[in-house]
This record gives C-alpha cells, sequence and structure tokens, in this order.
C-alpha cells in the first residue's frame, strides 16, 4: 500500500512538472482574440469572434466586402475600441496597454492614408521619428526600406504625386520601418502591378518566418500564395479557421460532379437524387451544352460516379459527359459566404 | 516629449509648405499695418496703444483659420488612422499640432515690432505697456489657438471648424462688451470670464498671476477637452 502510494505520488509529481514545462515551452499566441464584438449604432460588424494567431505565422484575412474584416483589423491595431470581448497582442491588452500593442504593430490601413503633402523621405523620417528610431540607425532602416520597397525613384517626390503602386508601396515600408514584430496589412497588394505583387508576396513570405502577418484580402490566389492559414469571416462571424491544405482538403471531401446526358424524361432530377451518396441535384444550363446538364453534389466522402453510371445504363440515359470537378478556394470561399 | 516635438515640426513645416502660413501672416500685418499707419500719419500720433487694441480683434478672425485644419483635415485625408495606430499619446498630438499653431503665431507678430521700433524713434514710447502688450497678443492669442484646436477637434469638415471656433471665440471676446445687460451681482464672474479684460490688463504692463491663472487654464481646458474630442471621436 505504501509502495503504490509513493509509486502514485511520484508520477502524479511527474505528470505536474511535465504538465508545467509544456506550458512554459509552448508558444504564445502573439494574437489572442477572444469574443469580439463591435457594434455600429445598431449593426453588428463583428459578431463574437474569435481566434489565435502564433508567431511566425501568416494569417489570411478574408471575406467579402463589408463583412467585417477591416473593422477586426482596426480594433487590433488599437484604432477603435471593441464593443465587447478581449483582444490582446503580445500579451499587452489593446485596451488597458494600448501603447505597447501600438509598437509592435507595423499597420497598413485599407485606403492607405499618406501624407499627401510631404514627400517620400520626409514621410519615413517622420514615421520613424513617432516611432522613436533616431539616429543612424534611423537612416539606415529608411535605406533598407527604400531598398525593399524600391522607392529610390521617387525618394524626394511629393506623395501626392505619385502612381498608386508607389503609395502602396510607400504604405508598406512606413509599415515596417521599426522591423515590427506583427505585420498588419489590410488588402497589401491593390493597385501593384504583376511583378510588385509577386515581389511584396515574397517580402511578406519572409518576413512571416519569424513575424507575425495577418492580412487581409479577398483575391484568393493571394490567400493561396503566401498564407499558412486562413480565416474566412461573414457578416461578422467566423465561417472558416483552417490552415489551407485542411481548408481544401474538406472541400474535396465533398465531391461536385458535372453530368451531360441525352434524355427525354422530364424526372432525371429526382431519379438521380434517389441515387446512393447523392446528396443533391441541380439541373443547369451552360450555353455551350449538347444535352442536359445537371450539378450534383455527392455526401461527404463518397465518389458516386460509379452509382451514377449504372443508374443511367439501368434506365436508358445517354451520358455524354461526367466529370468530377476540382475545387479551388473561390469555391470555398464562394460556398461559405453564399447568402442562404 | 519626442513626440511632442516630431509632431510640432511636421506641422511647422506643413504650414510653411502650404500657403497657409504666407496667406495668413499677409492678411495679419496688412490689416494692423493698416491701422497703424492711418494713426501715424493722419492722427499724426505715434502710439502703440491702437495696435494694441485693434490685434485682439484681428486674431478673432485670424486664429480660426491657423488652427481649422489641424485635426479636421488629418480626419478627412484618412491620416488620423495611422497617427493614432503610433506609439503615442493622444495628448501628445494635440500638444504638438497646438504649438505649432503658437509657433506660427509668433511668426507672425514678430514683423509687428517694426510698428514698436518706429514708435520707440520718433515717439514716446512707454515700455512698460508695449512689453505687457506683446505678452498680452501672445496669452490672447494662444488661448485662441486652443479654442480653435478645440473647434478642429469636433468635426472633420474645416468650414465647420473655422466656424466653431469663430463662435467660441467671439462668445469669449464679446464677453466684457456686454457687461451693462449683465445682472451686477454677475458682473464680475462674466468679467473674470471675458478674454478681452486679461488682455488688458496685461498690456498695461502689470502682470497679475490671476491674469496668467486665467489663459493657462483657458488654454489646458481647451487642449483637454480636444484630446477628448479626438479620441472620442474613433471609438465610432
Amino acid at each position: 500500500m505504501n509502495e503504490y502510494g509513493q509509486v502514485y505520488r511520484a508520477l502524479a509529481l511527474n505528470k505536474t512538472i511535465n504538465e508545467r514545462g509544456f506550458r512554459l515551452f509552448k508558444r504564445k499566441s502573439m494574437i489572442n482574440i477572444e469574443g469580439l464584438t463591435k457594434i455600429y449604432g445598431e449593426q453588428k460588424a463583428v459578431d463574437d469572434i474569435s481566434f489565435k494567431v502564433e508567431k511566425g505565422e501568416i494569417l489570411g484575412f478574408l471575406g467579402p466586402n463589408g463583412a467585417g474584416k477591416t473593422t477586426t483589423m482596426k480594433i487590433i491595431t488599437c484604432y477603435m475600441p471593441p464593443t465587447m470581448g478581449k483582444v490582446t497582442v503580445g500579451g499587452f491588452s489593446v485596451i488597458d496597454n494600448s501603447i505597447d500593442v501600438r509598437r509592435m504593430i507595423g499597420y497598413l490601413p485599407e485606403s492607405n492614408p499618406l501624407y499627401g503633402d510631404m514627400n517620400v523621405v520626409d514621410f519615413l523620417r517622420y514615421v520613424a521619428d513617432l516611432r522613436n528610431i533616431k539616429g543612424e540607425y534611423q537612416g539606415k532602416r529608411i535605406h533598407e526600406m527604400v531598398d525593399i520597397c524600391n522607392l529610390g525613384d521617387v525618394l524626394h517626390k511629393n506623395i501626392n504625386e505619385l502612381s498608386k503602386g508607389y503609395r502602396q508601396r510607400v504604405g508598406l515600408a512606413q509599415a515596417m520601418i521599426h522591423d515590427p514584430e506583427i505585420l498588419i496589412l489590410d488588402e497589401p497588394t491593390i493597385g501593384l502591378d504583376p511583378n510588385q505583387v509577386v515581389d511584396i508576396r515574397t517580402l511578406i513570405k519572409e518576413l512571416g518566418r519569424q513575424k507575425t502577418v495577418i492580412l487581409s484580402t479577398h483575391i484568393l490566389s493571394e490567400v493561396q500564395a503566401t498564407c499558412d492559414r486562413a480565416v474566412i469571416i461573414h457578416h461578422g462571424k467566423i465561417v472558416a479557421d483552417s490552415t489551407l491544405s485542411e481548408l481544401q482538403r474538406d472541400l474535396q471531401n465533398k465531391i461536385t460532379i458535372n453530368l451531360e446526358m441525352i434524355v427525354d424524361e422530364n424526372n432525371v432530377v429526382e431519379q438521380l437524387e434517389k441515387v446512393e451518396g447523392i446528396e443533391e441535384v441541380l439541373e443547369t444550363f451552360p450555353d455551350d451544352a449538347s444535352g442536359k446538364n445537371y450539378r450534383i453534389i455527392a455526401s461527404a466522402g463518397v465518389d458516386p460516379r460509379r452509382e451514377i453510371f449504372k443508374c443511367a445504363v439501368d434506365t436508358g440515359w445517354v451520358i455524354i459527359g461526367l466529370e468530377r470537378e476540382v475545387r479551388s478556394l473561390e469555391d470555398v470561399f464562394h460556398q461559405l459566404t453564399q447568402e442562404n | 516629449m519626442q513626440n511632442i516635438w516630431s509632431i510640432f515640426k511636421r506641422e511647422l513645416r506643413a504650414y510653411f509648405d502650404s500657403p497657409i502660413a504666407y496667406v495668413v501672416i499677409t492678411v495679419f500685418l496688412l490689416f494692423t499695418g493698416w491701422y497703424f499707419t492711418t494713426y501715424f500719419f493722419l492722427a499724426g500720433q505715434a502710439d502703440l496703444r491702437v495696435i494694441l487694441g485693434i490685434i485682439p480683434f484681428a486674431f478673432l478672425i485670424i486664429t480660426p483659420a491657423i488652427t481649422m485644419r489641424l485635426i479636421s483635415e488629418e480626419r478627412k485625408t484618412g491620416t488620423m488612422e495611422l497617427l493614432v495606430t503610433m506609439p503615442i499619446h493622444d495628448s501628445s498630438i494635440i500638444v504638438g499640432k497646438y504649438l505649432a499653431a503658437v509657433a506660427l503665431l509668433i511668426a507672425m507678430i514678430l514683423p509687428t515690432l517694426v510698428y514698436g521700433i518706429t514708435v520707440a524713434f520718433l515717439g514716446d514710447m512707454d515700455y512698460g505697456p508695449a512689453i505687457g502688450g506683446y505678452l498680452g497678443f501672445l496669452f490672447i492669442g494662444a488661448a485662441y489657438l486652443a479654442i480653435g484646436t478645440l473647434g478642429s477637434s469636433l468635426t472633420e469638415n474645416q468650414v465647420v471648424a473655422f466656424i466653431i471656433s469663430l463662435l467660441i471665440m467671439a462668445a469669449f471676446y464679446l464677453m466684457d462688451k456686454i457687461l451693462i445687460f449683465i445682472p451686477n451681482s454677475m458682473v464680475s464672474i462674466v468679467e473674470y470670464l471675458a478674454i478681452v479684460y486679461h488682455f488688458q490688463n496685461i498690456s498695461r504692463g502689470v502682470i497679475d498671476t490671476r491674469d496668467l491663472v486665467y489663459y493657462l487654464t483657458l488654454i489646458s481646458l481647451a487642449l483637454f477637452l480636444a484630446t477628448r474630442a479626438m479620441a472620442a471621436r474613433r471609438k465610432r
């Protein structure tokens, strides 16, 4: 009895040490959002959302216009306080330790507001001053930013005279000048030409190795190209939060099939719906169709093409097209954010 | 402190990079110069008293023009979002901007020293009131500018900011001119609140702490309210 007791206690102790150790070494979330709600007047712009962003993670924040992306970002960057909920950045609360939070964050707002009456160098100096980057280090940082964002040609031009692409790059330079732990970019590649888009995405990916990045966009290929994880938000609520590979795997789970057949009957849809493994059948009317077209959504994890073929053979339909649709992120996005 | 300095530098440059500073200074000098020379040549008086009387009125129009853009412009162009997401306190933003406006005011008053020098050469210069007068300009101007900063923090429209500021300033300006309509028991209170009353005290060459306290309180209160207004605006 005594012996057992000792062993048990030893095991229990070991377990606590392990747990504590685990807690000590576990990576702390950089950004932690819990039950965040923002109400403008009567409208809920953000409705009870929660998510975490780890250090070294690039999070794509997706959603249709007006879904609440920008509002959430404005709250994280301390531009406006939440109506309800808790937001901490690097352990600091956006309400109680707002200055500490702001120090850690580099922010590119949605409309990329800049002082039009200043030239690029003066503007970057001003931002560096406000960020408390002084003296030699300031010169070095500005130099680096000019290099990274390719601003060499416009250094002494007034910001008002710059093209949208250049303005966007000035905005990015401004956001990164203090080498922030966290970058929050609201639609960072808008207005850039395709080469610049590639450059900026590469840059974001590089930064994402050590820093934490949240970028919002409605360009889905951008998320595919740069992000580790995507949060899709719709009507102020999170409708999906997973790594990109998970997200795409989920999609593949439910197969969509496009079927084209030559038939005379009218009750094809009903008959098809009886086939095992089919969840939903829609008749579609593409322009270049030679037969009748159906869009079939299968139940999760089932590929019903064999059953469809059998059914067609049994009833005498002539299949002239039967293909499985490879679903892209666009489809997921569309499906998740559809109006019901 | 450093942030206030950074904001101050940027705002002052913005004044002189744009036509505002030059227009404001020119208008002010034309106005005061016209009054001064009229009295100097037509009335044959080498006296600073005229200038002392007219400047509080000139400030009434000029100072809201200086301050109207301070905060409303940032809100209109959206740069406010950039500014308030920097690690600086709202009060630093307000104070830095306000001090830039005060610096422009000083740049505007300095050329009028020419009148003083003229009087010193040609007439009987009474140094007490002259020095007091210039101190008074500074205080009354600084108080107006603080009210103007408050006006600018209330709206994103510069014209509206100008008008709000002008109305508040005019209320303070007119207070000691309507004393006859005010019940006797209230006269001393209203008189104490009147902005020109304290200016007259100082410009007599008597610097009383009560007058200084009045201006400093008015300035702090206006700037405090401006900070609150700026913070409240972004909560929406």
